[in-house]
């Protein structure tokens, strides 16, 4: 099947997702498609895949114009997606599962459909128990099923987004060559949305790369990763010129630390962080930054390891107990994690006081929200809720809401979302913290804000942590590949 | 942004009042007058003195059941099992009032004492079993409730039955002296209704005033939020259940010890889930906790003798007070409809 696509536009508000990207697959090859987070990838397969409908564009099928509605009605016209996270129903059984998106019967067919399965699965080598539940499925055999539905489903195009994240290395395997038959022999149209560089030279026919939502390369493969380094992150300024900051005692000491989550398992992570440094951890979204920084801030529980704080180990410590020593821990959700909608900026202040006594003092209490709205300049009054606030001035409570003195502060995405002036504003907040002897550990998509900010840079890619490097010496190029999964 | 407010606030009106006018409609569509039945009702309610008096004394138990739910609301929790803690501080008033003698005073200290303890603990098995076990507050408040009942059967049939045999209605009337002092032979008792006040002062400073009403506003509305700011959710959500069920307890001491003067099968009559209803439609808003509440203590005792005045039968009342819910659900939130919630960045 020949798909083409034809300046694919969608904006969310300001955020252009997709800027006119043009594309053309063509049948029996899998293609690459590659981006940094952000880049549009994932907005782009979804319109592909009927998930969304774009603002502008048109999507092509053999030469028909063609307009989804649903994804079902997608995979009708022969487009299937693998998500991330399987769309399936946990607590079904395997068959069930498969029967609920297809017999529209009072009457289940049973034989059938085992029949159907057995038949597919049996020509790609998944083995699985029909009578199974699906939540004793581990992540890749979950994912080997979706494949199954949407291949009996028609599909003659699958778009597969990140699928070797959190299976397997035996399931991958299974899953490549699954896939290359489908590609080669079968005559499908396959598309890989990944960031590792090694899965996509190892697999891919042909490499497509997404930058801030247009297309800024495509190659053919084998071609030198060196290429699709520079085409997924362009050239990065090189830092500028920052006074050294003489750093002070061990403030966080993590030793061979391993962390388990469902999707991923981290093993034999080891950091330092002294008084005033400033450490940035790249990488995706999802490659174990966020578990280590959970982990330092007692939300999470190590399995083995060590880590000390000033000195004292605090692991398997309450996060409440962590706070109390001088650790911090600001989330990306600020609505979610940080900030409680429908409570007053007073309200917030008051709450995140250490002291309190039984009687709340609303007159000092509403002083101390007018020295904060003024010393962070949080356009807002005390009496503003949290939740009318914008973007940019939720983050800035979030700062406000910061005990002082700190240890440590740890961080998530400090400036997503903020444009450049608040962005800067913020940092400029966060180095008086480091006059101070607090340490800060935070991760970040943005690479150039890794570069740009931190004294040493750590990268992690699928649950491992690369080499720490010296940000004044690296390049974007060092971390592209890091990024990517290379040494 | 102040008009706005306001529309929140008197928000509860509109609910009632669409109760009120669909329920009209429904009268002028079976050939009755809409203004003589709601008269005929207004009249059963506060016709006479005795009539004013048991509305007052229906009114009492269902306060405080419901300033006990606002706490429990505003921590986020369901405590669908203040029935159950009513009819728990029913039994251990009763069961002082039946074991013990004393004078007058202190028995009945000794009595209000027990309802709210034995009503507390109650509250607080469905408040560690959440905390602890992670059972949803809604399943051990349902399961909690039939036991409470369960445990009332037993006793009225068993241990507590009257020497004359057991009859499933009740205990023997208690001694003079545990009863609460009533008000010109009626049901009602000044004591209890100057308790409530209390308690609902209490709550309003609590709520209002006090750090601890700070965190349970904060849990109630953001559990992940408020334990990264530092606040420590199990111990606030034990307390906020056991406030509440120390207050229904109260309540339901109340009902054995004025409404009636001995336990009875159903001692609680639905006061607690009516209770949910008033906190519910009066959004949350303490304000007008006592109002509705005393509105609906009005409606469900002036539809009794509506009966007798007209031909209309006295599930009118239930209509009435059926048809406010299916509105409070329908549009009772005010903001869900985009009233009364904007985002700052319009207004500048």
């Amino acid at each position: 099947m020949h798909i083409e696509l034809r300046q694919i536009r969608k904006y969310f508000g300001p955020v252009k997702a997709n800027d006119g990207i043009s594309l053309v697959f063509e049948g029996g090859r899998i293609y690459g498609l590659l981006g940094e987070n952000g880049a549009g990838k994932s907005t782009l397969m979804k319109i592909l895949s009927g998930y969304q409908p774009p603002d502008a564009g048109e999507l092509l099928l053999d030469g028909q114009v063609q307009r989804f509605s649903s994804p079902a009605e997608a995979l009708g016209s022969g487009i299937g997606m693998l998500y991330q996270d399987p769309l399936d129903f946990p607590p079904f059984n395997i068959s069930d599962n498969y029967l609920l998106g297809r017999d529209r019967r009072v009457f289940l067919d049973y034989k059938t459909a085992n029949r159907e399965l057995r038949e597919v699965m049996e020509r790609y080598g998944f083995y699985l128990d029909l009578q199974a539940n699906i939540e004793s499925l581990s992540l890749g055999e979950r994912q080997q099923l979706e494949l199954v539905r949407l291949l009996i489903g028609g599909a003659q195009i699958l778009i597969l987004d990140e699928p070797t994240t959190g299976i397997s290395a035996e399931q991958k395997e299974k899953l490549f060559a699954s896939m290359r038959k489908l590609a080669h022999e079968e005559g499908k149209t396959l598309i890989l949305v990944s960031h590792k560089l090694d899965e996509v030279q190892e697999l891919c026919d042909h490499a497509l790369v997404l930058r801030r939502g247009k297309l800024v390369g495509e190659i053919d493969i084998p071609c030198a990763t060196e290429e699709l380094v520079e085409m997924m992150f362009g050239q990065v300024p090189t830092r500028s010129e920052r006074p050294g900051f003489k750093l002070g005692e061990a403030v966080l000491e993590l030793r061979a630390v391993s962390i388990a989550s469902y999707r991923l398992s981290m093993k034999d992570i080891s950091l330092d962080l002294k008084a005033g440094e400033v450490f940035g951890l790249a990488g995706l979204e999802g490659s174990g930054q966020q578990l280590v920084l959970q982990a330092c801030a007692g939300l999470l529980k190590p399995a083995h390891g060590s880590i000390k704080l000033a000195g004292q180990d605090i692991k398997g410590w309450t996060y409440h107990r962590c706070q109390a020593a001088g650790v911090a821990y600001v989330a990306a959700g600020r609505l979610e994690e940080g900030l409680v909608a429908g409570l007053t900026l007073v309200e917030h202040i008051e709450l995140s006081h250490p002291k309190h006594k039984f009687f709340v003092d609303w007159t000092s209490a509403r002083k101390e929200t007018e020295t904060r709205i003024e010393r962070y300049q949080i356009v807002g009054r005390p009496d503003t809720l949290a939740d009318e606030l914008s973007g940019g001035n939720q983050q800035r409570l979030l700062f406000a809401l910061l005990r002082s003195p700190l240890k440590l502060l740890l961080l998530e995405h400090p400036t997503r979302g903020l444009d450049v002036r608040s962005a800067n504003w913020i940092w400029e907040l966060l180095y008086q913290r480091r006059e101070e002897g607090t340490a800060i550990l935070f991760m970040s998509s943005d690479l150039d804000e890794v570069i740009e900010r931190s004294d040493r840079i750590a990268v992690f890619s699928g649950g491992v942590m690369s080499r720490v490097v010296e940000a004044k010496k690296t390049s974007a190029e060092e971390l592209g590949h890091l990024i990517g999964g290379q040494a | 942004m102040k008009t706005r407010r306001w529309i929140t606030r008197i928000w509860p009106i509109v609910p009632i009042l669409a109760a009120l006018i669909v329920t009209s409609a429904l009268l002028v569509l079976f050939g009755a007058k809409p203004g003589e039945s709601f008269q005929a009702m207004f009249q059963g309610a506060f016709g006479d003195q005795s009539k004013t008096l048991s509305v007052l004394a229906f009114w009492v138990p269902l306060l405080f059941s419901a300033v006990g739910l606002l706490v429990t609301f505003t921590a986020g929790l369901w405590n669908i099992g203040v029935e159950g803690q009513i009819v728990m501080g029913a039994i251990a008033a009763s069961w002082v009032a039946l074991r013990l003698e004393a004078p007058a005073p202190l028995l009945i200290t000794l009595e209000i004492l027990a309802a709210m303890a034995s009503g507390a603990l109650w509250a607080g098995v469905t408040a560690v079993l959440k905390t602890r076990g992670k059972v949803h507050e809604i399943f051990t408040g349902l399961a909690l409730n039939n036991l409470a009942i369960i445990l009332t059967n037993y006793l009225i049939s068993g241990p507590w039955q009257p020497p004359e045999g057991g009859t499933f209605r009740g205990t023997q009337p208690f001694q003079d002296a545990a009863l609460l002092p009533l008000f010109a032979n009626s049901r009602f008792s000044p004591l209890s209704l100057l308790l409530a006040l209390v308690a609902f002062s209490m709550v309003l400073v609590a709520l209002r005033g006090t750090f601890w009403g700070l965190k349970l506003k904060a849990l109630g509305k953001n559990l992940r939020s408020a334990y990264l700011l530092g606040v420590s959710s199990e111990r606030e959500m034990i307390l906020a259940m056991m406030f509440c069920g120390a207050l229904a307890g109260l309540g339901g001491a109340v009902r054995v010890l004025s409404w009636f003067d001995s336990l009875r099968q159903s001692i609680s009559g639905g006061i607690g889930f009516l209770a949910l209803l008033v906190v519910m439609l009066a959004t949350y808003q303490i304000y007008w906790v006592p109002l509705i509440a005393f509105f609906f203590s009005a409606v469900l005792n002036g539809s009794i003798s509506l009966q007798l005045r007209t031909q209309l039968h006295s599930s009118l009342g239930g209509i009435l007070t059926g048809l406010m819910v299916l509105f409070i659900l329908l549009f009772g939130d005010a903001s869900k409809l985009g009233i009364g919630r904007k985002k700052e960045a319009d207004e500048q």
